[in-house]
């Protein structure tokens, strides 16, 4: 294109121009910054305020903007002269869905060899930490993930209060056992089961509202529960919250040292290892059933059913769909699943508190919904792996003390960094990272179709 | 009785500040029917601005009357905050505009998480202390065994929140600015036809918004004497629950309920349980939108197919 490469710029004016809007944004991070990062409130010696300077935190800060918006800026200009534009085709064909169930297939299986793989690279000792930080509090997430995913991904009903539920599950595990004596496999179905009650209960009052009201609505559901979690004490004992939960048993046998533990019944040496690695088996076994029933839910009546509410609500009711029962199906499926995902925390801390239910837990799980591509179980778990894991292992950058010196603590950045990747993605991949539909009833060949040609809650 | 008149100035007073907060979501909510979701965090960030600009004025400048470093405090932290919220909607929210209608609300939910973190960050967990001014108290009744009293703060905070309120009142019913702003509330795309720069009433919309936020913030500030990282979810979440119990979309319908909410806030408390005073809060705006969705002074939604 002859005209259009008249049309641009020399390489220097590009250059300087890209130099401006560096320095533009420079100044506007300066402006920021300046209020809230230059000075800091300390206290003296005699507990008066006072003010401590940061100014070199303030030039690092503006640099990094500085640097960050030119490289951003030269990187685009680079990009744009070799790539054409083409139009993107309106689905990939068979080949993507193909490609798609393949790269599940690996997963799941790496998943099911990730203790054995840990095992064999860090250790025994270092095993533990890798299974249990990494392994059990992603898979926590990717199940909360896929469980939510069923409301907010097939049904398209945004719930800001998931967490209430996980509440549900954890604390009727922790007062079952407490009051009844129940062991862990009597209360996890019993923890589901109460957690899909409280949905219906608490998704009765919200069937007519949609979009933005619903996920103010169900935030102020969960933020009551977590309340009176707080505040009955005499049940909940509240911020105190509930200890001595006891840990799965596998068949009866529990893990520990005693004579009746695992270890000394199957004549092997006793191991905190042992009870790590069934810990991780039951959890991926509860995320893979959370996987199966929905992708087998897809496929029945009510499943089409959800995923024609979340398309359009009003075609959804002239076609005689019974949008209620639709709903609370949605609802109580959805959360059942947070339920076990509750009493299986519980179980796994052998402790807990409101400290755990907070309106940030809920955040968490709806950003790895939506970052992952609603609807998409393949990118919810890709989402809790590269959110939950990306934050946990800034626990593991010890070395940057040695760069930034002993004062430095990655982990204070975690929850910043998990804000700033949420806004990141979402402006890089508004429809998440996997933004294919792959529709469960098909003509001949099935195919994947681009989310972004779906329009959605426009009912 | 001396009671009711005492808690009935304390939640008045408390409700002008949620008042203020709330015409910052109803504004927003009005003109791209977005809940944005950072504005409690942008409050936080407020308060702190605020108290790192008086404290450098009292402290390192010297500014002696406590008077003219307020005013001095209050128009630099409307600015700043002010400066903050362009460019969350700059970075944040613009590239999403007409995008699929939950990728905003994550993107704020993504802004509030950000903001709280880079303030905990920044100025550390603890509870800072603000300096005690205009606390000195006025008894306006002394009954048998229970006084009625004003304190100073309390006039200063529902005397500010009404002269802002004035002067906002007169930006959006008599200038050019506020006709940009309500025409495109009522059809963005025909506003744009006829010459508004939609993008740029949008932007001023947040700034308002915030700039309110940040007065809310001073007073905040000066009324409890603290400010905390932690401070932008539940006074965000109660002025979200204002601005719907007055209806979203009306600026008497925010103050109003932001009054209301003071008041049934502080009320609770006093005859109630203070324990669960947040709960009562949440629950009138679970009932709101489910029953009222149009709140007291808003329009229905008329939904068209």
């Amino acid at each position: 294109m002859a005209v259009a490469a008249a049309e641009r710029p020399a390489t220097a004016g590009r250059l300087v121009a890209a130099l401006k809007d560096a320095a533009g944004a420079a100044l506007l991070a300066l402006g920021l910054a300046v209020p809230i990062l230059a000075l800091r409130i300390d206290q003296d010696i005699n507990n008066q305020p006072v003010l401590r300077p940061r100014w070199d935190d303030v030039a690092l800060a503006v640099a990094l903007v500085f640097c960050a918006r030119l490289a951003w800026l030269l990187l685009r200009w680079a990009r744009s002269g070799t790539a054409v534009a083409k139009p993107r085709p309106v689905s990939s064909g068979a080949g993507g869905y193909v490609a798609a169930r393949a790269f599940a297939i690996v997963g799941a299986v790496l998943l099911v060899l990730y203790p054995l793989l840990m095992l064999a690279l860090v250790g025994r000792a270092g095993a533990i930490k890798w299974i249990d930080n990494f392994g059990i509090q992603i898979l926590i997430y990717v199940m909360l993930g896929w469980g939510l995913n069923i409301v907010v991904g097939l049904a398209g009903l945004l719930d800001l209060g998931y967490v209430a539920f996980y509440a549900v599950g954890a604390y009727s595990t922790a007062l079952l056992v407490h009051n009844l004596g129940f062991g862990f496999w009597l209360c996890l179905p019993l923890a589901g089961i109460f957690a899909a009650l409280w949905g219906i209960l608490l998704g009765f009052p919200v069937l007519r509202l949609r979009g933005d009201y619903l996920a103010i609505v169900t935030l102020a559901f969960g933020e009551i529960i977590r309340l009176v979690l707080i505040n009955w004490v005499p049940v909940t004992n509240g911020y105190a919250g509930i200890s001595g939960i006891p840990k799965p048993t596998f068949f009866g046998l529990p893990f520990n040292a005693s004579d009746e533990g695992f270890a000394a019944v199957l004549g092997i040496e006793f191991s905190p290892l042992h009870r790590t690695m069934f810990l991780f088996y039951v959890i991926l076994a509860l995320a893979f059933l959370t996987n199966w029933v929905t992708l087998r839910l897809r496929r029945l009546p009510i499943g089409r059913a959800w995923e024609a509410l979340r398309e359009d609500e009003i075609a959804c009711r002239s076609l005689g769909i019974n949008t209620t029962s639709t709903k609370l199906t949605a609802f109580a499926i959805g959360a059942g699943f947070g339920g076990f995902a509750g009493s299986f925390f519980a179980a796994r801390q052998g402790f807990i508190s409101p400290e755990s239910f907070t309106f940030m837990e809920s955040a968490v799980v709806v950003a790895i919904v939506v970052l992952g591509g609603m609807g998409s179980q393949l990118g919810v778990a890709i989402a809790a792996i590269a959110m939950i894991g990306g934050t946990e292992i800034l626990r593991e950058l010890d070395w940057l003390k040695q760069v930034f010196g002993p004062d430095f603590e990655p982990t204070q950045y975690r929850m910043l960094l998990f804000g700033l990747a949420m806004v990141i993605l979402m402006i890089w991949k508004p429809r998440g990272l996997i933004a294919t539909r792959h529709p469960s009833i098909f003509l001949r060949e099935r195919r994947a179709v681009r989310a972004d040609l779906v329009k959605e809650g426009h009912g | 009785m001396e009671y009711f008149f005492q808690q009935l100035i304390n939640g008045l007073t408390l409700g002008s500040i949620y008042g203020l907060i709330a015409i910052g979501y109803t504004m927003v909510f009005g003109i791209i029917g977005m809940v944005n979701f950072a504005h409690g965090d942008v409050f936080m960030l407020s308060t702190f601005i605020a108290l790192i600009f008086l404290m450098v004025l009292t402290q390192l400048l010297w500014v002696t009357p406590l008077a003219l470093a307020l005013f001095i405090v209050l128009i630099g932290a409307m600015l700043l905050t002010s400066l903050w919220a362009w460019a969350i909607e700059r970075l944040a929210y613009r590239p999403l505009r007409g995008s699929f209608r939950l990728a905003p609300l994550i993107s704020a939910i993504g802004m509030s998480i950000f903001l709280s973190n880079l303030v905990q960050v920044t100025q550390g967990p603890r509870y800072k202390p603000a300096p005690q001014i205009a606390s000195d108290v006025v008894t306006l009744y002394q009954g048998v065994d229970y006084s009625v009293s004003v304190s100073h703060k309390q006039i200063l905070i529902v005397a500010v929140t009404i002269v802002l309120l004035a002067a906002f009142w007169y930006i959006v019913q008599n200038t050019a600015i506020g006709r940009a702003q309500r025409a495109c509330e009522q059809d963005r795309k025909m506003a744009a036809l006829l010459g508004v720069n939609v993008n740029a009433t949008i932007s001023l919309t947040f700034v308002m918004g915030a700039a309110l936020a940040a007065v809310a913030g001073l007073l905040f500030m000066i009324y409890y004497g603290v400010v905390h990282f932690n401070d932008g979810f539940t006074p965000g979440v109660k002025a979200f629950t204002a601005a719907v119990l007055g209806g979203i979309g009306s600026l008497p319908g925010a103050v109003l309920g932001g009054l209301l909410i003071g008041l049934i806030e502080t009320m609770w408390s006093a005859y109630f349980s203070i324990d669960y005073k947040d709960v009562a809060t949440f629950s009138i705006l679970a009932i709101t939108l489910i029953f009222l969705p149009s709140g007291l002074l808003g329009k229905p939604e008329v939904e068209k197919v």
